[in-house]
């Protein structure tokens, strides 16, 4: 039945074409030609992509003008003209010519100018010469280092510990060799310039709380677990740091270990902790801010410090666990691609370590003297005092701020130039307005 | 990179051109002229501009990979890779006893520190040849140097120090340039005192207290040295560059880096903020396409002009030796009106017939480089870096330089050992010490690289580079290279990825002033031994050996025209 009818319908058509009228076909006929010729035209874009001729392209080059290299900077600005020192920069020194008494520099344990830090870097001059000439892979590994590493592990009571050539490269190198791309850092509003640097090299996420806040920081961590809940596959390779001071540069206040620590184990977060201001200053050993809590030493992953300050010599270094900082050995920048501590400064070092272990004494009587001065300064009309009453190095505020931070800082320069006149050295705390993410308030340093 | 086989020399048809003309014949290769007429003709407009830009004749060459090198390579690390899973399975299953510390048992359940195959390279081939790198050294880094003896039970998993000391080994691995690692002598003295009378720390940043009097004096030595108006010293060289690329380009602006810039470029070039752009290595044509394409199209999506465009390049790259294409740079900076910031961490001191660097090399205008930035660590025997420039560049950078707001400055010991060393060079001091050592350098330089093109091997990088890469290709052969060099008492630097590409490991020769003709032949005698042993003799092109030249004075002048 079926082909009987396809074949009365083939008729039917055959016959419907005959019986159509003329103008019918014609119409179709051209209908169906120009389809045939759509099809094969050339298809033209619906965008015009300007396509600039060779000429057009030269004036362009021609008419670009770039900026200048560098903005001009006017003549009277603060930063332009450093304070230049004469002689050593101990606890005398001469600025601009002006002998005055050091309250400027991070020498907290007064160890600049002692005899035998200089014996022995003089010893180790005479030994390896000043420069190393590579880096720790290449021939640029000497005793000392070896020495040096082997002796800061031993008495902060870690396993391992690792030098760095320059004290600002530790931090920012040590943070990016363990968080990358997709990690989560929690790090407080007030952390130095050199930690916001490494965050900035890592690429991981960051989270901000409030400074010393440990309600805010325990909100952040309750977010981020229910974020977690939401995607637990992305939570297993997801990995947490708090990055943490000992005791903060910019404020002068010590961060509340035990409770970080506590929050640690809650929300499975790993602690860096910065110790430069408080590595041979806090702890009745100089041991840093675990010693003064009392907290053990396992319990902080990285523990980094430079050795610009207490110690007196140049460099830092990170202790902890072998297991931590082992990896730091092949994907530290700082480490692996800059040349190593020249032997001096090591020696110099060990000497101070030397000096710290046999004295413990000291740290009693760093503590007595930052509290006689905290508390000798507490009643200056006009000025507060911003920091612990056991931090050597603090910060003097205006109470009231006229307003305007330019005119604050003029304010500052004056109190500060008059107090050189006077015999005291004091410096104006340095920032670089346009980089650091939250500013604190001018003020002098007095460490 | 890679040449057409049969050239080994320079790869500009007018550099065949010029070397006939003058009647030159560069390892017996000369180029036919109808060959280079036809290559010359479709790049007429690019050579004639740069040919007469250079001064003297640049030879740099790369040769290719043998094939069945390249091939036997990837065999082997082929099988190192599966060796590799092999004995991970092993060590997961507890049948091999795990080397590599472990998580505490309290922090089990913390998200894991590290990726297992991030560190599955570092488990199992790194640890495997450890023991070429990280050898500690007991005494001053010259030529010769002690190296503490270390043995490993474990197949290099722990090192234990025998308390021997391996001593005089010829020293092939330190950056010692013009010899001035040495402590005695006048700055190994000059230092001395400086350390009795300053000490040894700083203690505080340049803008605040940190600024001694010594520094200040450094500067202006530094600036006279460079011959530029300004200039301003750091106490780390990888940080000069991580801290001060991002005071000077922001977002907006756009860098364009070579592709084997040093790690502390790229670190300061991501720091910035800048878009980064990445043109081939030492290759100005790619150079010229990006800097034209910035130009024309703009920012990307908006089409906003580029606030600046910064070009980032190297004197010497240490892992190539080979030397920037400087004049070409220059004459591409000023038609496009870009800004060139150049990296002389290996060049300065160790290029150029006052050795004053690249610059001094070529023969250029050191004010034609906006940025011009070392380091003291190799050629001055000290540390730290230097930045010179114009004066508003350095007064710029001296208010809003990271490292001078935040970072310690340099220790005074260090500083006088530079301003000891560089008076040395410039003839400051009333000797002419500096200027043998120069003169010291390049000839050793020439004769090494000669030598060792003659026995065979394939030697990258230009001819007057200081830094002598020798390809070993096989991973195997990388581990082997250095422990028979130091049995027999020669220090040398084997690099294999990831610092290079993957097939292309290679054994690297710094060479120093300290060098004499004696150590250098030593060491020649026994890399040619090693050679052989080893088959690194990979070279097709053994060039046709010249007259065997005695080792005079005048050879370095001979060539600078």
């Amino acid at each position: 039945m079926a082909t009987v009818a396809e074949q009365w319908v083939l008729v039917e058509m055959v016959q419907a074409l005959y019986e159509a009228p003329a103008y019918h076909l014609i119409l179709e006929g051209i209908l169906i030609l120009w389809i045939i010729r759509l099809l094969f035209s050339k298809t033209y874009k619906l965008q015009e992509r300007s396509d600039l001729t060779v000429k057009e392209k030269e004036e362009l080059i021609e008419e670009w003008q770039p900026e200048p290299l560098v903005p001009p900077v006017s003549k009277d600005h603060p930063a332009l003209n450093y304070n230049i020192v004469s002689g050593p920069p101990s606890h005398n020194i001469v600025v601009n010519g002006k002998e005055c008494i050091n309250f400027a520099s991070f020498n907290f344990l007064g160890l600049l100018d002692n005899p035998r830090l200089k014996a022995a870097a003089l010893a180790s001059l005479k030994k390896c010469g000043v420069g190393t000439c590579g880096p720790r892979g290449f021939y640029g590994t000497f005793d000392v280092h070896l020495d040096l590493e082997d002796r800061l592990a031993k008495f902060m009571k870690t396993e391992e510990a690792i030098i760095y050539s320059y004290g600002f490269a530790t931090i920012a190198s040590a943070i990016p060799a363990y968080s990358k791309r997709g990690d989560i850092v929690f790090v407080d509003k007030a952390a130095c310039f050199a930690i916001q640097k490494g965050l900035q090299a890592s690429r991981s996420d960051i989270k901000l709380f409030n400074h010393n806040d440990m309600d805010d920081l325990q909100r952040l961590l309750k977010e981020q677990e229910i974020e977690d809940q939401k995607n637990p596959r992305k939570a297993r390779v997801t990995r947490r740091f708090i990055v943490v001071e000992g005791l903060y540069m910019n404020t002068g206040t010590i961060c509340p270990l035990p409770e970080l620590v506590k929050l640690k184990y809650r929300y499975k977060a790993r602690i860096f902790l910065e110790e430069s201001l408080s590595f041979g200053v806090l702890g009745e050993h100089g041991r840093g801010v675990t010693e003064h809590f009392g907290i053990d030493i396992d319990d902080i992953d990285l523990i980094s410090a430079n050795m610009e300050n207490s110690l007196a010599s140049i460099g830092g270094f990170c202790c902890g666990r072998s297991f931590v900082i082992d990896h730091q050995r092949l994907s530290g920048q700082g480490y692996c691609f800059s040349a190593s501590l020249p032997p001096l400064l090591a020696a110099a070092a060990i000497e101070a370590l030397n000096i710290m272990e046999e004295n413990p004494g000291i740290f009693a009587v760093l503590k007595e003297k930052c509290k006689r001065i905290h508390k000798a300064l507490q009643g200056i009309s006009g000025l507060k005092v911003v920091g612990e009453s056991i931090s050597p190095a603090f910060h003097l505020q205006l109470e009231e701020s006229t307003g305007c931070r330019e005119r604050d800082v003029k304010l500052l320069q004056e109190i500060v130039t008059q107090c050189m006149d006077r015999g005291i050295a004091l410096t104006l705390a340095r920032y670089l307005e346009k980089e650091e993410k939250y500013l604190p308030p001018p003020s002098p340093q007095t460490p | 990179m890679r040449t057409e086989p049969g050239g080994c020399c320079c790869r500009r048809p007018v550099r065949a051109n010029d070397c006939v003309a003058n009647g030159e014949v560069r390892n017996g290769y000369v180029r036919s002229s109808a060959a280079t007429a036809a290559a010359a003709a479709s790049q007429i407009h690019h050579v004639t501009q740069n040919g007469g830009l250079y001064k003297r004749p640049f030879n740099e060459g790369f040769e290719e990979t043998p094939m069945l090198v390249a091939v036997l390579t990837y065999v082997g690390y082929g099988v190192l890779t599966l060796f590799g899973y092999l004995r991970d399975f092993l060590r997961h299953w507890r049948i091999e006893k795990c080397h590599h510390a472990t998580e505490r048992e309290e922090q089990k359940d913390f998200v894991s520190l590290y990726q297992d195959f991030e560190n599955f390279y570092t488990r199992n081939l790194y640890m495997r040849i450890r023991d070429n790198w990280n050898r500690p050294i007991c005494s001053v880094p010259g030529a010769r140097v002690d190296i503490m003896e270390r043995q490993s039970h474990d197949y290099n998993w722990s090192f234990k120090y025998t308390g021997n000391v391996i001593k005089d080994v010829i020293n092939m691995g330190s950056y010692n340039y013009l010899g001035f690692a040495r402590n005695t002598g006048p700055c190994q003295e000059a230092a001395a005192k400086v350390l009795e009378e300053y000490g040894v720390g700083v203690c505080s940043t340049r803008q605040e207290i940190g600024n001694l009097d010594k520094h200040e004096e450094l500067e202006k030595l530094v600036a006279s040295f460079l011959g530029v108006e300004a200039a301003m010293t750091y106490g780390m060289g990888f940080a000069t560059n991580s801290m001060n690329i991002p005071a000077l380009v922001s977002k907006g602006c756009l860098i364009l880096s070579d592709e084997l810039n040093h790690a502390s470029l790229v670190l300061g070039a991501r720091l910035s903020g800048a878009t980064i752009r990445v043109f081939k290595h030492n290759n100005m044509q790619s150079l010229e396409k990006l800097l034209k394409d910035a130009i024309v199209y703009g920012q990307p999506r908006t089409r906003r002009p580029w606030k600046k465009i910064l070009i980032l390049v190297e004197g010497i790259y240490s892992m190539e030796g080979s030397i920037v294409r400087l004049p070409e740079v220059i004459a591409l900076k000023k038609k496009y009106k870009a800004y060139l910031y150049l990296d002389e961490a290996h060049s300065i001191g160790a290029l150029g017939p006052t050795g004053r660097g690249v610059v001094d090399y070529f023969g250029l205008d050191p004010e034609d480089v906006d940025i011009m930035m070392g380091t003291f660590t190799k050629s001055f025997g000290a540390s730290g870096g230097y930045i010179g420039g114009k004066k508003e560049l350095i007064d710029y950078l001296r208010t809003h330089s990271h490292s001078a707001v935040y970072a310690t400055s340099p220790s005074p010991p260090v500083v006088e050992q530079i301003v000891t060393s560089m008076k040395c060079i410039m003839g400051q001091d009333g000797t002419t010490l500096g200027k043998e050592c120069i003169q010291q350098l390049a000839e050793n330089v020439r004769y090494f690289r000669r030598r060792l093109k003659n026995m065979g091997f394939i030697i990258y990088g230009n001819e007057d580079s200081p830094v002598v890469p020798l390809m070993l290709y096989m991973p195997a052969k990388i581990g082997a290279f250095g422990r028979e060099m130091l049995k027999r008492n020669i220090g040398v630097v084997v690099v294999g990825f990831p610092a290079t590409p993957i097939i292309e490991s290679r054994a690297r020769f710094c060479l120093s002033a300290a060098h004499t003709k004696e150590m250098l032949d030593t060491a020649l005698k026994e890399i040619d031994e090693v050679g052989d042993l080893l088959h690194l003799k990979y070279s097709r092109h053994r060039s046709v050996p010249l007259l065997d030249r005695p080792f005079d004075e005048t050879t370095y002048e001979e060539t600078e025209d």
